[in-house]
């Protein structure tokens, strides 16, 4: 029977098919950070060993501070980052520390460390896991207690979800990214449109993303409900994957390329739900409200909720724009901006680096503007190619790895409604600092606002 | 873990959709432990308080009948967006046993069974007609059987809703499902061998 791409790696990881319909199912690889101390506490008050401290890999991303020689604001933030140095230690788990080049956001590294490979079920406490479904993987972020079940038996109790299919065929406009694409079908099906569903993105243009566009558009799967998100492998996987460090080589490459070449999902495989977006629609995007759903082409308006029949959704935008101090039918390219943000697991990569550089090039911030890369070696390669440069000479500040402004745990945060353009994932109410504004776009979208200082259409510049 | 049987309890409303967990309980608190001092307060904190420290009036927590709700009742996909279990370590410190809502998200609803915590999925309109009689009766409770599977509304009307077979024996027995997997050693060895024979790259220590 044809199967999906999803059938295929969970079939191949059942350990047992355990009561009440739920299967346990076995975890490949399980990355860790500092939000990973609770767990480790647990395991320690109950006497449980770490299983397969051989199949861990931890980095400290979100709690290290991204501008290098400032003093930690917190001993609490301090002692975060110490205590998952201390218990990998402890438990013989191979840790990214400070002053590591290979240090970075946890779902920078795994696909660059070529700790990621296709076919693998891989796991990490954070909710951007999806994000490694890029190269083929069945990836997904679970909670703190999932995190000390894995560390404990390898596995985890999983009900099997369901699936969909997004297929977005034609060809993607000049100026029109990753994270454009991955905003609008978010729009599109909405937040909760993927709840309770494993989705497979298909169709002419992810076969011709790279890989780091593909991780853009993975990453994001969660904003539209769903755990997981994945891409079938395909040559641009291989090539990205060949040489990295922890990756197969040798008769195990060969080995494994030719299992790989067996995950895409059959012609005629049948998807829960199939969803299809026209490639050559798609615009410049970016959202203008507190949740990723409320996504516009660039070229729009700002919603107006009297438009809109249903008293719960018009109450919930009538909130959404108080809180981002919005009037209704406001152009998008007039509303101004007083910080960027450029960064996170969405957009950090070097490609997005490199994007945001094209535009910063030759002209100068307006407003305070932080590029904030993936990785130590995302930062090293970067400086390589000059781009550092580039950013300084136009007046953006470029700083250390991490997760930084996306989520402000380690204190870097926007003021209270200081309104944000950012290449991160989330536009919550106080995700980038307690009342603080933001508007989710691309990187180039993000480099033109900070040269600007308003909301711009990159293709307009 | 606690187990959950049956719960009868005044239970607030909560109209605004996708409610995302940084609302639940924003990021600077993460760093605080596990059940420490206090924790309940960090429930909804930035629209439950305002920054003296404050109660804010208009949040449905503060207002006379909802305060220390036991039940939420909630709109469609709440508890969206960041994995953060602390969510509902502070819906649980709060002292909420039960969340009712048309959907949840997927990681939240996971947490949610792993602490005690029910979670009741029914239908959007069963759900709003809920919350309409909460915002009419203030204080008006409902009752929860997981045993089962219904929700009593004030109005007496039962509601049946569908659980996980397996979540649903866990919280009734308030069973530690690290020591149900432990028993599946066996198993769980076997798998390995066999795992690391095929791909060997998959389960290869790096």
């Amino acid at each position: 029977m044809a199967r999906t791409m999803f059938e295929k790696i969970w079939a191949r990881h059942v350990v047992a098919e355990g009561p009440g319909g739920q299967t346990l199912l076995y975890i490949d690889r399980h990355l860790l950070h500092e939000g990973s101390t609770a767990a480790f506490v647990r395991l320690a008050r109950t006497g449980r060993r770490v299983r397969r401290p051989d199949l861990c890999v931890a980095t400290a991303d979100h709690y290290v501070l991204t501008s290098p020689g400032a003093p930690a604001p917190d001993a609490e933030i301090r002692d975060m980052v110490q205590s998952l140095g201390d218990n990998t230690a402890r438990q013989g788990i191979v840790y990214f520390g400070q002053g590591d080049a290979r240090r970075g956001i946890v779902h920078v590294i795994g696909p660059e460390q070529g700790l990621t490979l296709p076919g693998m079920v891989l796991v990490c406490g954070d909710s951007h896991t999806a994000t490694h479904g890029a190269l083929g993987a069945l990836a997904f972020g679970i909670g703190s207690s999932e995190v000390e079940h894995v560390l404990a038996t390898q596995t985890l109790w999983q009900r099997k979800p369901k699936t969909m299919r997004i297929t977005v065929d034609g060809r993607l406009g000049a100026g029109v990214s990753a994270k454009d694409v991955i905003l609008a079908i978010i729009a599109r099906i909405s937040a909760a449109g993927g709840v309770g569903h494993a989705l497979e993105y298909a169709g002419a243009v992810f076969g011709a993303m790279s890989m780091a566009e593909r991780l853009t558009v993975c990453n994001m799967s969660i904003e539209a409900g769903a755990r997981c998100g994945m891409v079938a492998p395909d040559e641009t996987t291989y090539a990205y994957i060949k040489g990295r460090p922890f990756a197969p080589d040798g008769e195990a490459w060969e080995r494994a390329v030719a299992y790989w070449k067996t995950l895409p999902s059959d012609a005629g495989a049948a998807f829960d739900r199939e969803v299809r977006v026209d490639g050559a629609q798609l615009a410049p995007t970016v959202t203008w409200g507190t949740s990723p759903q409320d996504a516009l082409p660039i070229t729009g308006r700002v919603p107006d909720p009297a438009a809109t029949a249903d008293a719960g959704r018009r109450a919930s935008l009538e909130r959404a724009l108080a809180y981002m101090g919005l009037s209704a039918g406001m152009a998008l390219t007039d509303v101004t901006v007083d910080r960027v943000f450029i960064g996170s697991c969405t957009n950090s990569r070097l490609e997005d680096l490199r994007a945001a550089a094209a535009v910063a090039k030759g002209r100068r911030a307006v407003v305070p503007a932080w590029i904030v890369p993936g990785s130590g070696l995302v930062k090293e390669a970067a400086e390589r190619e000059g781009l550092d440069r580039i950013f300084r000479e136009a007046g953006f500040e470029w700083r250390e790895a991490g997760c930084s402004m996306c989520v402000g745990m380690n204190g870097e945060t926007a003021r209270e409604r200081e309104r944000v353009a950012s290449t991160s994932n989330r536009n919550f109410e106080g995700r980038q600092g307690k009342g603080a504004r933001t508007h989710l776009m691309s990187p180039a979208m993000a480099a033109a606002a900070a040269v600007t200082g308003r909301l711009t259409d990159v293709r307009q510049l | 873990m606690q187990a959950f049987t049956r719960l009868t309890a005044a239970a607030a409303p909560i109209d605004l959709p996708n409610v995302d967990t940084d609302r639940v309980i924003p990021a600077r608190f993460l760093r605080k432990p596990q059940g420490s001092a206090g924790y309940e307060r960090f429930l909804f904190h930035d629209v439950r308080f305002d920054a003296d420290g404050k109660e804010r009036p208009e949040f449905v927590l503060n207002q006379p009948g909802f305060r220390g709700a036991k039940i939420v009742v909630a709109a469609e996909n709440f508890g969206c967006g960041s994995s953060r279990e602390a969510a509902v370590w502070a819906l649980a410190a709060y002292g909420v046993r039960v969340v009712i809502a048309p959907s949840l998200g997927d990681i939240f609803h996971q947490n949610c069974g792993k602490n005690g915590v029910l979670a009741v999925i029914l239908p959007a309109e069963i759900v709003a007609g809920l919350r309409r009689e909460l915002h009419a009766r203030p204080g008006a409770t409902l009752s929860v059987d997981l045993e089962a599977q219904t929700v009593t509304a004030p109005d007496g009307a039962v509601h049946r809703f569908e659980i996980d077979p397996f979540r649903k024996q866990m919280l009734l027995s308030g069973q530690d499902d690290i020591g149900l997997t432990l028993g599946y050693e066996a198993q769980i060895a076997a798998f390995e061998a066999s795992h690391r024979a095929a791909p060997p790259w998959l389960s290869a220590a790096p």
